[in-house]
């Protein structure tokens, strides 16, 4: 034992640790607003889809969602390279989260879209409304709305998650660490730090969605309905 | 006069299960037709048949001067033509009362937002909701929420609207106000047919009473058929109706 | 470029999956040790008790994976021991395992019927006796299908142990690739392995809890 604590060099390294944040907030917002994209698109192939289209949809989920995501990092990113591809691992790390939390994001909206009344429908279909409109009108919307709580859950796991970029070399905030770690020797101390400024961005991230939420959703702001 | 609806021998089944036998029906223009009869009658499928929500395997049966019986029919065109309200209202719970009004003439008759509004003001005007544009459907009572679904069916200016057992899930007191909207409506000139329970309403109201019962036109007349019922099913209906 | 991808190197990740396998059982006997009691005191009566288990929750969940690997990897150091990378490893699968089995856990135990809770103080049971032989087997049966579905978050989630270099199968699966450049076969390779553990579980969890909700 006597270790002694040491966290006076932080100080020095105080612009590592902020650009690495900055990166893990870019990384992660862009693939949570990628990935509800693409998660959105795959949810509607597996409840509308003809059934090749729903089916292949499901095999994408579920190969996705049962393999860890280091490994799909790893597939992406050296077999690119293997490939004579070169992709900045910043941007291989978000086309991987994106592969990645599209699929969790698909199973949640998909819950949303089932969990909808079937009345719901039939007004839509007898004001004459096309299926496509049906989509982005009354069944999309709503089927958000019912599972944002999830969705707000599943991006605050992506965030933690793309620590592991730091793997394929992003420069990230776990990245950030592991260098400042390799300089300095004090492993314990920086992963400390490091830890306390992931729990903030987990807060004001949840934070910041519930805003958003505030925002796309005005029946709940209006009326003050909590989520 | 034109009929706006015919059924000719119209036959229809879930599987093994046929609902209807042979409807035959007509619903001149102007006119407002009540269907009574037992659950399991048919008379809600029957309705539903008009604008399409359920196929007919047999029979014919047109509207608007649409052949439902035959392969091709433009359903979303044929909606256009016909509203219904459903008993559970059904209105969009994550738009206003406005939006919920407004959305299908925009979407599908190309209206620009300031001619939807005053569409959407036409049409809460005639139910009696104007002051209630701005709100959410959970902040209305069912009743209000059954006449903004009647407003919301108005706003496609339909030719004929369906009502399908539209104030069964209310209270009586909040009944009465849909009642009245309704009757106002069919002052109005519109034609109708209305599934219901409400006997008094439908002898009030009703140019033609039909009864159904097992899959198949029963009985049927204006209002005083109910006072003179010619079958003993009909009788009974009443008898245990009222 | 590289070499071919041998038999020997399969064996090799065979026994990578041996580890990942042995670290995940880890994780679950560990989380299980430390998030039952954890799980029990969240609804116990005590306000102070429930709030400082929900803080550890929360921390461990706030928290990513791998940076736990790395805390436990050094604290241990620094704490003067030196072990192998598997004791960090298992203690960060089993904190990380502990907080999310907890909260799993609390849900079955609280979605025991209110009246059941009742029953049993009514039949002057003591507080230890109503868990044990009323609500503990029916929240039981609750958990099962959550439970099992997590296993597969254990499994895929023990591929952070790659951080510390602890010799799993992502960690394997890396060595080998650096030595063959044979990235889409070695890591397809150590993906089937990988979905082969976790496929099975995700569907039996799935049809456990359909099962469940028709009964």
């Amino acid at each position: 034992m006597g270790y002694e604590f040491d966290f006076s060099f932080i100080w020095d390294f105080w612009p590592d640790l902020a650009w690495g944040a900055l990166e893990t907030v870019l990384l992660s917002g862009a693939s949570i607003i990628l990935g509800f994209v693409a998660g959105a698109g795959l949810a509607v192939a597996k409840v509308h889809g003809s059934r090749t289209v729903s089916t292949l949809a499901n095999i994408y989920v579920e190969a996705i969602r049962n393999t860890p995501l280091v490994v799909q990092a790893f597939w992406l990113f050296f077999g690119l390279a293997a490939m004579g591809l070169r992709m900045p691992a910043f941007y291989a790390a978000i086309v991987t989260l994106v592969i990645n939390v599209s699929a969790y994001t698909a199973e949640i909206i998909r819950a949303g879209m089932e969990s909808i009344p079937k009345g719901q429908f039939e007004a839509a279909d007898c004001l004459a409304l096309s299926r496509r409109q049906v989509l982005f009108h009354v069944e999309l919307p709503q089927a958000v709305e019912r599972v944002y709580p999830a969705l707000i859950s599943q991006s605050v796991l992506m965030m933690l998650a793309s620590s592991i970029m730091s793997q394929i070399s992003v420069e990230e905030l776990t990245g950030a660490a592991y260098g400042i770690q390799s300089i300095t020797f004090r492993g314990f101390e920086i992963y400390i730090v490091v830890a306390v400024i992931y729990l903030l961005l987990s807060v004001l991230m949840r934070f910041a969605m519930e805003g958003i939420a505030q925002l796309a959703f005005t029946r709940r702001r209006r009326l003050g309905t909590p989520l | 006069m034109t009929n706006i609806v015919e059924f000719h021998n119209v036959r229809k089944s879930y599987g093994a299960l046929e609902v209807l036998k042979g409807v035959s029906l007509s619903v001149p223009k102007g006119s407002v037709v009540a269907l009574i009869g037992r659950s399991g009658s048919g008379k809600s499928t029957a309705l539903r048949c008009v604008n399409g929500l359920e196929s007919i395997q047999g029979g014919e049966l047109n509207v608007c001067g649409r052949k439902l019986h035959e392969a091709g029919v433009k359903l979303r065109e044929l909606r256009k033509d016909v509203g219904i309200v459903f008993q559970s209202y059904n209105l969009f719970p994550h738009k206003t009362v406005e939006e919920n009004i407004t959305l299908s003439p925009r979407l599908t008759r190309g209206l620009s937002k300031a001619q939807a509004r005053e569409v959407a003001q036409r049409v809460l005007a005639q139910v009696g909701l104007s002051e209630k544009a701005a709100s959410y459907p959970e902040q209305l009572s069912g009743g209000q929420q059954q006449r903004v679904a009647i407003a919301r069916s108005l706003a496609m200016e339909p030719e004929l609207m369906l009502f399908d057992e539209v104030t069964s899930a209310l209270d009586p007191e909040l009944t009465g106000e849909v009642l009245k909207t309704i009757e106002a409506l069919a002052k109005g000139g519109m034609t109708m047919i209305l599934v219901t329970h409400e006997m008094a309403f439908a002898k009030r109201v009703a140019n033609q009473i039909v009864f159904m019962h097992q899959g198949v036109v029963w009985e049927t007349g204006d209002g005083r058929m109910l006072d003179a019922p010619q079958t003993p099913e009909l009788r009974n209906f009443i008898g245990n109706g009222l | 470029m590289g070499s071919s991808v041998t038999i020997a190197h399969y064996i090799l990740m065979l026994q990578g999956m041996l580890w990942t396998i042995g670290l995940s059982l880890m994780g679950f006997v560990g989380g299980t040790i430390v998030g039952l009691p954890i799980a029990i005191g969240r609804i116990s009566q005590s306000k102070a008790l429930r709030r400082s288990l929900g803080l550890y929750i929360a921390l461990i969940q706030g928290i990513p994976l791998p940076i736990l690997m790395f805390l436990c990897y050094f604290g241990i150091s620094v704490a003067g021991f030196n072990v192998p990378a598997l004791v960090a490893a298992g203690m960060a699968m089993t904190a990380y395992a502990s907080a999310y089995l907890a909260e799993i856990w609390r849900g079955s135990l609280q979605s025991v019927p209110k009246a059941q809770w009742e029953a049993a103080e009514c039949l002057a049971l003591t507080r230890l006796q109503r868990m044990v032989h009323v609500i503990l087997p029916q929240a039981v049966k609750i958990s099962i299908p959550p439970t099992i579905g997590f296993l597969v978050q254990i499994v895929k989630n023990t591929s952070y142990a790659v951080v510390i270099g602890f010799a799993e199968l992502t960690y394997t699966a890396r060595l080998i690739n650096n030595s063959t450049f044979k990235p889409f076969v070695v890591f397809t390779v150590a993906a089937v392995l990988y979905f082969a553990i976790c496929f099975p579980l995700s569907h039996f969890s799935r049809r456990l809890e359909r099962k469940l909700k028709r009964a």
